[in-house]
C-alpha cells in the first residue's frame, strides 16, 4: 500500500512537471500582451521599461526558470492588468468556484443516485422512462442555454430565485461561504443546478447501467436465495458494487467541474476563478492564465490521487493487489 | 417415508418478445426426507429454471404458470412472497454452479454469512458469528475463525464453493437445491465436495436436488433420477434401474456418452442432432428429430406411463430392458 501510494505520488509529481512546461510554453507562445498592456501612444523608452519591468525580453527557458523558481516559492507572477500576485488573485476566487462545484456534485449524487437506482430496479416502468428521457436531455441541451432558461424561469418570470452574484456570505474558516446563509443559498441554487445537470444525468445513467447489471450476476441472486430482504439486497449487495463505479467517476468528475464552471459562473455573474479567467484571456493577462493553469493541474492531480484511495478503500481487490504490488 | 417436496405438473414459461419459451412443461417429482434427487439432462432442458421456480426466484418474463410445488405440504406457488422470502436460505437453500460468482466480491465472508443467519433468526451478532465460524469448520475450511474476515478473492474456487454450501447450511434446511456445483471445479475436489456434501445431507436429514448434465456424478450419489429433456421429465426411477436399464431412447443415448461405460479407446456414442429450441416448441415428442425409434406416432405427445413398477418414462415406443 505504501508502496503504491510511493509510485503514484511520483506519477503525480511528473505530471505536473511535465504540464508546467506545457501551459508555460503553450501560453506565452500567444499574442503579445505588450499591445494590450501598455498604450500605444507610450513612447519606446516607457515601452522598454515596461517590457523589462514584466521580465518578457528574456529568452523563453530564463522566463520560465525564474517562473518555476518563483512558483516554488508560492510566486506565479503579477498579474499584468491588477498588478497583484496572480496566485493570490485566483486563491481569492478559489472558495467561491470550489462552493460551486461541490454543491454541484452533491446534488448530482443526492439526485442522480437515487434516480438511477429506481429506473435501474423498474426498468419497464413509465417513471423510469421518463428519467432516462430526462437524463438525454441533460446530456444534450447547452449549459449556458439550460443557464439562461433557469434566469428566465426562476429570477425574472416567478421571481423565486436571484439570478446573479453570491448573496450574502458568512466566514467558515477564514473564507465566505454563501450556502452558510439563507440568501446566499438562494443564490447557490441555481448555478449550482444549472451545473450539475450534466453530471446528474450522467450518475443516472452509471447508476442504472450498474444496477441492472448487478441484478443478473449471480451474487445478487444467490443473496435473495439466502433469503435477505429485498432492501438488503439492494441497498448492500447491489449499492456497495455500484458505488466503486459511481464514484470514480464522479469523483474524476470534480476537476472538470472546477475547471468548466466557466460557463455557468458567467452566465450568474459567479464571482469565481472561471469568471477571473475569462476577463484574463480577454486581456491576454499572461501570468494569471498560468497561474489558474498550474492550480488546475495540481488539482486534477490531487483529486485523481485521492479518487485512486478511494477507491482501493471500497473495492478489496485492489486493495489487496496493491499491498502485493 | 415422508415427502419433503412434491412438485406437480410445473409449467414456468418465459414470456419473450420473440414468443414463449417453455423452459419447465408440465414436470412432476418429489423427494422423500434424506434423500438424493439427481436431475439430469443436456444444456438448455430447464434445470436451473426448476430449481429457481422451487426457491422462487423465477425473474420477469418467467412465471410460473401452472402447477404445483408442495414442500412439506405447503403449495408454495400459492405463497405470498414475505413467507417465501422466509423459506429462502432457512427450510430450503441453493447452491449454485460457478463458485466465483456466487459471492458478493466487496463483502466479507463474516458479512455474507452473518447476514444469513440474521436474516431467519433472532440472535446476537456474536452468535450469528459463532454459528458462521462453525459451518466454515463443518465444510471442511481450516483456520475458520481467521477466514471469516477474508474477501471471496482470497479463497480458490472450491474454498468458494465450501463456503457456499456452509452458508447453504446454516440454518440446517430441509432441502438443498445444489445446480452443478461441482462443475466448475476440477475433479479431486469434486470429489471431496461430493463426499461431503452427501455425509452433511445424511447426518442432518436434508433431502438434496442434485442438478447436473454428468451422469456419473449421480450415479455415485443420487438414490433417484430424473431425466430432463427440452422442460419436460422423461424418464423417472431409482437410480440403479435407470442406469442398468433405460426406458427412454433420450436416456439411452446419455448413458451412451458417458465415458466409463464405454470400452478404452472407443469413440464416444453423441446423440446425433442437437437440442430444440424450446420457444414455440410443436407438439410431440421433443426428441423424435434425434430419435432412431421415432414413428408418426410420436408426433402426439408421449404422456409420462408407469413402464414398470416404480419405473416413469415419456415415450410411445420405450425401450425394453433387454435392449439397454
Ligand atoms: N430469462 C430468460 N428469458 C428467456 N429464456 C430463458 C430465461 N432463462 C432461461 N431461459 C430458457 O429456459 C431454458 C432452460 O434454461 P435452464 O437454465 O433451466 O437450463 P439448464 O438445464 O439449467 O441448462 P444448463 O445445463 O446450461 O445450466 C433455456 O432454453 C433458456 O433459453
Ligand atoms: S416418443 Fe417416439 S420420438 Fe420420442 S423418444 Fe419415444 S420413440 Fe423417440
Ligand atoms: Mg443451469
Amino acid at each position: 500500500m505504501t508502496v503504491y501510494l510511493l509510485r503514484r505520488l511520483f506519477q503525480a509529481f511528473g505530471v505536473v512537471v511535465a504540464m508546467s512546461v506545457l501551459v508555460f510554453v503553450g501560453v506565452y507562445g500567444i499574442g503579445n500582451p505588450v499591445d494590450i498592456l501598455i498604450s500605444p501612444d507610450a513612447d519606446q523608452m516607457e515601452r522598454e521599461r515596461a517590457i523589462r519591468a514584466l521580465g518578457l525580453d528574456r529568452p523563453l527557458w530564463e522566463q520560465y526558470v525564474w517562473f518555476v523558481a518563483n512558483a516554488l516559492q508560492g510566486d506565479l507572477g503579477r498579474s499584468f492588468a491588477y498588478n497583484e500576485p496572480a496566485l493570490q488573485l485566483i486563491l481569492q476566487r478559489m472558495p467561491a468556484t470550489l462552493e460551486l462545484a461541490f454543491a454541484a456534485m452533491i446534488l448530482a449524487v443526492a439526485i442522480g443516485l437515487p434516480l438511477g437506482l429506481y429506473a435501474g430496479l423498474h426498468p419497464h416502468s413509465p417513471a423510469s422512462k421518463a428519467i432516462m428521457a430526462g437524463s438525454i436531455l441533460g446530456f444534450s441541451l447547452p449549459t449556458f442555454w439550460v443557464g439562461l432558461m433557469l434566469i428566465m424561469l426562476f429570477a425574472v418570470h416567478l421571481g423565486w430565485l436571484p439570478s446573479n452574484g453570491r448573496g450574502a456570505t458568512a466566514e467558515f474558516l477564514g473564507v465566505q461561504w454563501s450556502f452558510l446563509t439563507a440568501n446566499g443559498l438562494a443564490h447557490l441554487a441555481m448555478p449550482a443546478f444549472n451545473l450539475a445537470l450534466f453530471k446528474i444525468s450522467l450518475v443516472i445513467r452509471l447508476t442504472r447501467a450498474g444496477v441492472r447489471e448487478a441484478m443478473l450476476m449471480d451474487y445478487v441472486k444467490f443473496a435473495r436465495a439466502k433469503g435477505l430482504s429485498p432492501r438488503r439486497v439492494t441497498f448492500v449487495h447491489v449499492l456497495k458494487n455500484i458505488l466503486i463505479p459511481v464514484v470514480t467517476v464522479t469523483g474524476l468528475e470534480l476537476g472538470g467541474t472546477i475547471a468548466f464552471s466557466v460557463v455557468t459562473e458567467t452566465v450568474f455573474s459567479w464571482p469565481g476563478m472561471g469568471k477571473l479567467i475569462i476577463d484574463s484571456i480577454n486581456r491576454l493577462d499572461r501570468p494569471v492564465m498560468v497561474a489558474y493553469l498550474m492550480i488546475i493541474v495540481l488539482m486534477f492531480v490531487v483529486i485523481n490521487l485521492l479518487v485512486d484511495i478511494l477507491y482501493t478503500v471500497l473495492d478489496p481487490r485492489v486493495r489487496i493487489e496493491g499491498k502485493a504490488a | 417415508m415422508s415427502l419433503t417436496l412434491e412438485v406437480r405438473g410445473l409449467r414456468t414459461h418465459f414470456f419473450t418478445r420473440a414468443g414463449v419459451v417453455k423452459a419447465v412443461d408440465d414436470v412432476s417429482f418429489s423427494v422423500a426426507r434424506g434423500r438424493v434427487l439427481g436431475l439430469v439432462g443436456e444444456s438448455g432442458s430447464g434445470k436451473s429454471v426448476t430449481g429457481f421456480s422451487i426457491i422462487g426466484l423465477v425473474d420477469p418474463p418467467g412465471r410460473i404458470v401452472s402447477g404445483e410445488i408442495l414442500f412439506r405440504g405447503r403449495d408454495l406457488t400459492r405463497l405470498p412472497e414475505e413467507e417465501m422470502r422466509q423459506l429462502r436460505g432457512n427450510r430450503i437453500a441453493m447452491i449454485f454452479q460457478d463458485p466465483m460468482m456466487t459471492l458478493n466480491p466487496v463483502l466479507r465472508i463474516d458479512t455474507q454469512m452473518i447476514e444469513t443467519v440474521l436474516a431467519h433468526a433472532k440472535v446476537s451478532r456474536e452468535e450469528a458469528r459463532a454459528r458462521a465460524r462453525d459451518a466454515l469448520g463443518m465444510v471442511g475450511i481450516p483456520s475458520p475463525e481467521e477466514r471469516l474476515s477474508a474477501y471471496p478473492h482470497q479463497f480458490s474456487g472450491g474454498m468458494r464453493q465450501r463456503v457456499a454450501i456452509a452458508i447453504a447450511l446454516l440454518h440446517r434446511p430441509d432441502l438443498i437445491i445444489a445446480d452443478e456445483p461441482t462443475t466448475a471445479l476440477d475433479v479431486t475436489i469434486q470429489g471431496q465436495i461430493l463426499a461431503e456434501v452427501q455425509k452433511l445431507a445424511a447426518e442432518t436429514g436434508t433431502s438434496l436436488i442434485w442438478i447436473t448434465h454428468d451422469l456419473s456424478v449421480v450415479a455415485g450419489l443420487a438414490d433417484e433420477i430424473a431425466v430432463m429433456y427440452a422442460g419436460k421429465v422423461v424418464e423417472h426411477g431409482e437410480v440403479s434401474a435407470v442406469l442398468d436399464s433405460p426406458l427412454h431412447p433420450y436416456t439411452a443415448g446419455l448413458i451412451g456418452s458417458v465415458p466409463s461405460r464405454n470400452a478404452r479407446g472407443a469413440r464416444l456414442k453423441q446423440i446425433p442432432g442437437m437440442t430444440p429450441s424450446l420457444l414455440n416448441l410443436p407438439p410431440g415428442c421433443a426428441f423424435r428429430s434425434r430419435c432412431d425409434r421415432a414413428s408418426p406416432a410420436c408426433e402426439a405427445d408421449p404422456p409420462m406411463r408407469e413402464l414398470a413398477p416404480g419405473r416413469n418414462a415419456r415415450c410411445i415406443h420405450p425401450l425394453l430392458p433387454a435392449e439397454a
